[in-house]
């Protein structure tokens, strides 16, 4: 971006992020302010603030009193870091491997590897099941780590190796002189280069892991092994729907990813502007 | 200890050949500078040596014994890099301390070794930054410091003044000029830039397309250049080659040096007019277009006056004169 951009321009790119902002951020701020109102209110006007005489949290409570609430909330926590994990930590590798090294079949194989962006994990859902059946893995959280890793690592490979290839040759051949290990060169000076990437891909690969509804509902739908979003549609009922509860429910599902994405967009501003100042 | 010897070597990218055989001597304690234009294979054949980098063929050996199959850091030699590569994350003095700390060494004898290296480049003030707090000069100082203080016995730089301006530029070079006499161990240095080549080696070795051209002393190649790729190269500005046809001498090109071309407003072998001119203080250079030989550059001591446009005569020195026949070969 140039220094100086004319007042005008400057005026309209806000404008068209803050219109953006405002349109993503709808939805949650709906969900917010109805989770505080009465059954009633909701239904009487849904956009309306909580106000005295329509707040009601009567929603918390109930998914207080649901014990079991904890447990999903801890589960959809394992799962999520876990996974976020292994992707990153196997992603980082393997986008190192393929960035650095020369190797018979290293386009073949970051093809390979690339097409899982391309193909949605969920048409193998069955052969997944039968998989996880197979080996005993059914109602554990080892079969979401495991599938969410793999859904996760094509898109972390393809974008980390593009960062990769813009490390320094001559940083890494320093320390190959200097006598550090392969898997040194990798952790103490490649990654820490790449962190701003790392980064983008932990809030790109959490997000759609910690919201997922599909692959807890086949593989672990059990009540030790429930995920949030799981365990918020035991107040949705195919007659009575208890909107209190799964709204309540829903923010307090924001929170930990909310917390989870400060985190890491921190060290992707960090590291941005590291790089901006060298 | 530090004798360097490859054996024919090669080096393929894929159906590229960047290194098409390379032989080549380097005496213990000789300074080696390798010197050709961007993309000639410079630094692939010095990454060869270093062991970052396989040859395709041929034959390694340090100090009589082959290495090709020697990992880098077990070959006792140091690397400095064009972009410096200083590790981000590190002081200058753990920078510096990183190859003698992953070799084992107690943190008593690294300190002292780098303490020493320190005072060798006056980098004592900077031990406890960081690179991102250095200049680039103090940079590349480290960066030769971190060498040092591995005591290699064979040296390699890769273009390692590029990156500074100019007054850095001859002050670091003078100073690896120093370092190479207090040291006297072997080194090697890659650099496209003549001068640097002319001021610092004990031996030149010219590189084109991943061929050696010629090697010899600065003065060997300067005075006695084997060819016109090498004439052209070494010394500045580069020698005029002109048609021999013209001047009556034997071959295709005759190839005259700027300071050995006369110049005069009178008379002379042939004319030109100034195209542009140059005044150094110390020298002034005459851009001369002749019609039949083209642009050339006279060398005139002193202060000068010539205006644009003038019409002037040009009387090489033939007793100066290099000839090369059509394939561009020294005739002697
Ligand atoms: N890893 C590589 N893969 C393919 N080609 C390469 C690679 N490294 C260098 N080359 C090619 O080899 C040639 C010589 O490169 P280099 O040794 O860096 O030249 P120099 O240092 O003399 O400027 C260049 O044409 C370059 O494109
Ligand atoms: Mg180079």
């Amino acid at each position: 971006m140039s220094a100086r951009m004319s007042k005008g321009r400057t005026i309209a790119a806000h404008a068209v992020l803050l219109t953006y902002t405002l349109i993503a951020l709808f939805p949650v701020f709906v969900i917010v302010i109805n989770s505080f109102k009465s059954r009633k209110a909701i239904f009487a006007d849904p956009l309306a603030l909580p106000m005295p005489g329509t707040f009601d949290a009567v929603g918390y409570a109930t998914v207080m009193k649901q014990g079991d609430f904890f447990l999903y909330f801890q589960n959809s926590l394992i799962v999520t870091c876990a996974s976020l994990f292994c992707v990153l930590l196997f992603g980082a590798m393997a986008a190192f491997a393929l960035s650095e090294y020369r190797f018979r079949g290293n386009t073949l194989m970051g093809l390979y590897l690339a097409l899982g962006i391309m193909i949605p994990i969920r048409l193998g859902t069955v052969a997944i099941l039968e998989m996880m059946v197979a080996s005993g893995l059914v109602n554990t959280l080892t079969a979401l780590i495991l599938v969410y890793s793999a859904q996760g690592l094509p898109l972390a490979i393809f974008i980390l190796s593009e960062f990769m290839k813009t490390v320094s040759d001559d940083l890494k051949n320093a320390g190959r002189i200097d006598g550090l290990s392969e898997y040194r060169i990798f952790f103490s000076l490649v990654l820490p280069l790449v962190r701003p990437a790392m980064a983008t891909v932990a809030v790109f690969t959490m997000i759609p892991i910690w919201n997922d509804l599909w692959f807890p509902l086949i593989l672990a739908p059990a009540e030790s092994t429930k995920t949030v979003t799981l365990g918020a549609q035991v107040f949705i009922g195919q007659f009575v729907t208890n909107w209190n509860a799964v709204l309540a429910a829903l923010s307090l599902a924001i929170v930990p990813v909310l917390v989870l994405y400060l985190i890491f967009s921190r060290q992707l501003i960090r590291g941005i502007t590291a790089g901006a100042v060298k | 200890m530090g004798a360097l010897e490859l054996k024919n070597i090669t080096k393929s990218f894929g159906a590229t050949d960047v290194i098409k055989g390379v032989d080549l001597t380097v005496k213990d304690g000789e300074f080696c500078v390798f010197v050709g234009p961007s993309g000639c294979g410079k630094s692939t054949l010095l990454r060869i040596i270093a062991g970052l980098e396989d040859a395709s063929a041929g034959d390694i050996l340090l100090d009589g014994k082959r290495v090709n199959e020697l990992a880098p850091a077990k070959r006792e030699l140091a690397m400095v890099f064009q972009s410096y590569a200083l590790y981000p994350h590190l002081t200058v003095r753990d920078n510096m301390g990183l190859a003698l700390k992953q070799a084992g060494v107690s943190k008593a004898e690294t300190r002292a070794a780098t303490d020493r290296a320190a005072e060798m480049l006056s980098l004592g003030p900077l031990m406890e930054r960081r690179p991102a707090e250095l200049s680039g000069g103090q940079r590349q100082r480290v960066a030769i410091g971190r060498a040092i203080v591995r005591r290699p016995k064979l040296f390699l730089f890769d273009e390692p003044l590029s990156n500074l301006d100019a007054a850095l530029r001859v002050a670091t070079r003078i100073e690896i000029a120093r370092l190479h006499r207090e040291l006297s161990a072997t080194m090697i240095y890659v650099t496209h830039d003549q001068v640097e080549a002319m001021t610092l080696a004990d031996r030149i070795v010219v590189l084109r397309g991943g061929v050696v051209e010629q090697v010899g002393a600065p003065m060997e190649l300067y005075n006695d250049p084997a060819n016109t790729f090498v004439a052209g190269f070494i010394g500045s500005p580069q020698m005029n080659f002109l048609k021999s046809g013209a001047l009556g001498q034997r071959g295709e090109t005759t190839g005259i040096r700027p300071e050995h071309l006369e110049i005069s407003r009178e008379s002379g072998s042939f004319e030109g007019r100034v195209s542009h001119v140059e005044k150094l203080g110390g020298e002034t250079l005459v851009y001369v277009r002749s019609e039949i030989h083209g642009l050339l550059t006279v060398r005139l001591f002193g202060e000068h006056s010539y205006s644009v446009d003038e019409a002037v005569w040009l009387s090489p020195d033939m007793g100066r004169a290099f000839h090369f026949d059509s394939a561009g070969l020294r005739l002697r």
